[in-house]
């Protein structure tokens, strides 16, 4: 999927994470910031890199700020904002593409 | 050296104490020991003036020096005032190598660091540290080791002369020009002054700063004038608003309210609940609730509380009021009730010491059937860890926990599984403050475990059916299966500071954040 304009999902509440999604380089270019970074920091950003990948998305500056979100919010709000940058409002493909 | 609770706490922190490794909660039970005493400068002239004009003059009085230890309690809390005031004039005139012993730090104090890094204060002793001060121990901006210990081990620390103290410095809401001290009357009331009784005991001199100065004789006195050197008024000691930050609501959130329900049930269906049982619990909003719902159950049953003990709160303050609890024993006040419930004559000050000085002849922690606490981590080995955050850095304090987890028959930790996405029953804490030994109950909202030397309380709780019952391992591997392993925090090599036993043996050690 194409990142076709910017979107945002979640919120910085305790347990969620506030995803930002806009076009990229031609590359996955995360930056994220945990408040669990030291204890989840490489299972945070192997959530965000698989659930990209099932939606295809290969060209995207992504920015995650997290507060401790456990890994299927973080799928939900990634792929949210995926969906919302595409303005796709229904018939959503919920665990569709997230396996 | 391995200790106790299986932590390695290496020779060179051995030696550079002289401290030995924790051996078990018994290790010093009966053995002897001389209490210190400090020098006294006796005062018998009749037209001797203790009133000092700034807290420089108190400072030039009492001999102040590089190198030397002064000492401050918290019972204005988030509020504290004093603290700051002290250590800026002792910055301003230049002296250096300061030790901080006081009785707990927080968020209150964040302006020190800059002291801290410049080695005006090189030593930090305190129940623990919240705020920027923690931050800057973890990350190693203290010259010399901080040492975290219990307002009990604190009192031990005192009168066994392990720690000196040099200047305390006391602040009391009212004074007279004497210094009879008390806790309350004034602007920034703070109901009790029990964490300062065993300074003016056991320092060398005591300086009483207030922002109401009264008529004398200041009485009853909560501090008598008999131990105290120098009277200093400043403009205000603390902000009223901020010292009773405990106000708490009764919580709405399901979650501690679910765990309200279990401590209860927990409580009620153990042997030690019955007539004049007695009960210590804290502020969190799940201890509250659990107060609040014990109390509906003890009025249907007409059992009534011997003695509540320790930091009051308003639930504890109406079971006194109502009738449902012989007398309150109060060491901290933790809400604005709790300080005008203390001119209720059945609501009694007592001293830090004999609330939980192990090194007494016996004191109130005791007595204590059960006491509920709150832990930011548990481990399978039933270890509680109140004092350095999952992530490494230093943010809590052990106030009473070892303390009354020692001394109660039936100690009960609430604890949610999972702390944001950390799961707090874990494989092993970060940091040792509470010996597992000392652990009976642990609730969390999952279920409930049973320490395994406690076959008798698991006994009852079986024959009640009254809350799910899991091992502390089912707990923990749920915990992991929702959040998945948390990797270990990484440490550097450098020991930031120690958690010291009651008994002033060493628990675990603190080691400076990697970052």
């Amino acid at each position: 999927m194409e990142i076709l304009k910017p979107a945002v999902a979640g919120t910085l509440e305790s347990s969620d994470c506030m995803v930002t999604v806009e076009p990229g380089q031609g590359k996955v270019n995360l930056d994220l910031d945990s408040s669990v970074m030291r204890q989840f920091g490489p299972q945070i950003k192997k959530v965000i890199a698989e659930t990209l990948a099932r939606l295809d998305v290969t060209d995207v500056n992504i920015r995650v700020v997290d507060k401790g979100a456990l890994d299927c919010t973080i799928k939900a709000r990634v792929e949210a904002a995926v969906y919302r940058s595409n303005d796709i409002r229904k018939d959503i493909p919920w665990g569709g593409a997230i396996k | 050296m391995i200790n106790a609770v299986g932590r390695e706490i290496p020779d060179e922190i051995l030696r550079m104490t002289g401290k030995e490794p924790f051996q078990g909660n018994s290790y010093k039970e009966g053995v002897p020991f001389r209490r210190y005493a400090p020098i006294i400068r006796p005062v018998m002239d009749n037209t001797h003036n203790k009133m000092v004009k700034d807290i420089h003059e108190a400072l030039v009085k009492c001999k102040a020096h590089n190198g030397m230890t002064v000492s401050f309690h918290h019972h204005f809390r988030e509020g504290d005032l004093v603290v700051c005031m002290v250590m800026e004039e002792i910055h301003k005139m230049g002296l250096k190598n300061i030790t901080l012993a006081a009785t707990s730090l927080g968020k209150a104090h964040d302006a020190l660091v800059p002291m801290i890094e410049d080695g005006t204060i090189t030593s930090i002793q305190a129940s623990g540290v919240r705020g920027k001060i923690g931050e800057a121990i973890s990350h190693g901006k203290l010259k010399n080791l901080a040492i975290m210990r219990s307002h009990g081990g604190r009192v031990r620390s005192l009168v066994t002369g392990e720690t000196k103290v040099d200047i305390a410095f006391i602040g009391a809401p009212t004074a007279d020009e004497y210094g009879n001290l008390r806790g309350v009357g004034g602007k920034s009331n703070c109901g009790v002054l029990s964490y300062s009784h065993v300074d003016g005991d056991c320092a060398e001199y005591v300086v009483a700063i207030t922002d109401t100065l009264v008529p004398f004789p200041n009485f009853p006195a909560h501090i008598s004038m008999t131990k105290v050197d120098c009277v200093c008024v400043v403009d205000a000691i603390g902000i009223p608003e901020k010292i009773a930050t405990g106000a708490a609501k009764p919580t709405t959130d399901q979650r501690k309210l679910m765990m309200a329900e279990y401590c209860t049930q927990v409580v009620v269906n153990t042997p030690y609940f019955k007539d004049g049982f007695s009960y210590q619990t804290g502020v969190g909003g799940a201890s509250i609730a659990s107060t609040i719902s014990l109390t509906k159950i003890m009025e249907e049953r007409g059992i009534k509380m011997g003695f509540g003990v320790g930091g009051m709160t308003k639930p504890m303050c109406d079971l006194l009021d109502r009738g449902l609890c012989r007398v309150l024993l109060d060491t901290q006040a933790f809400d604005l009730d709790a300080v005008t419930n203390i001119l209720n004559p059945k609501h009694h000050r007592i001293t830090a010491g004999s609330y939980a000085n192990p090194f007494n002849k016996g004191a109130f922690v005791n007595k204590l059937d059960y006491v509920i606490l709150a832990s930011l981590e548990v481990d399978v080995h039933f270890n509680c860890n109140v004092v350095v955050g999952s992530d490494g850095i230093i943010t809590g304090a052990q106030g009473g926990h070892p303390d009354t987890a020692q001394g109660a028959k039936c100690t009960i930790v609430i604890c949610p599984l999972l702390q944001g996405r950390i799961p707090a029953i874990c494989s092993e804490v970060t940091t040792v403050t509470t010996p597992g030994e000392s652990v009976d109950i642990v609730v969390t909202d999952y279920g409930v475990a049973v320490n395994p030397n406690r076959p008798d309380l698991l006994k009852a709780l079986e024959e009640a059916d009254c809350v799910p019952l899991k091992t502390i391992e089912q707990l923990r591997d749920e915990a992991y299966a929702i959040t998945g392993v948390p990797n270990p925090v990484e440490f550097g090599d450098r020991i930031v500071g120690i958690i010291e036993a009651r008994d002033g043996t060493i628990m675990d050690v603190v080691r400076e954040i990697k970052d």
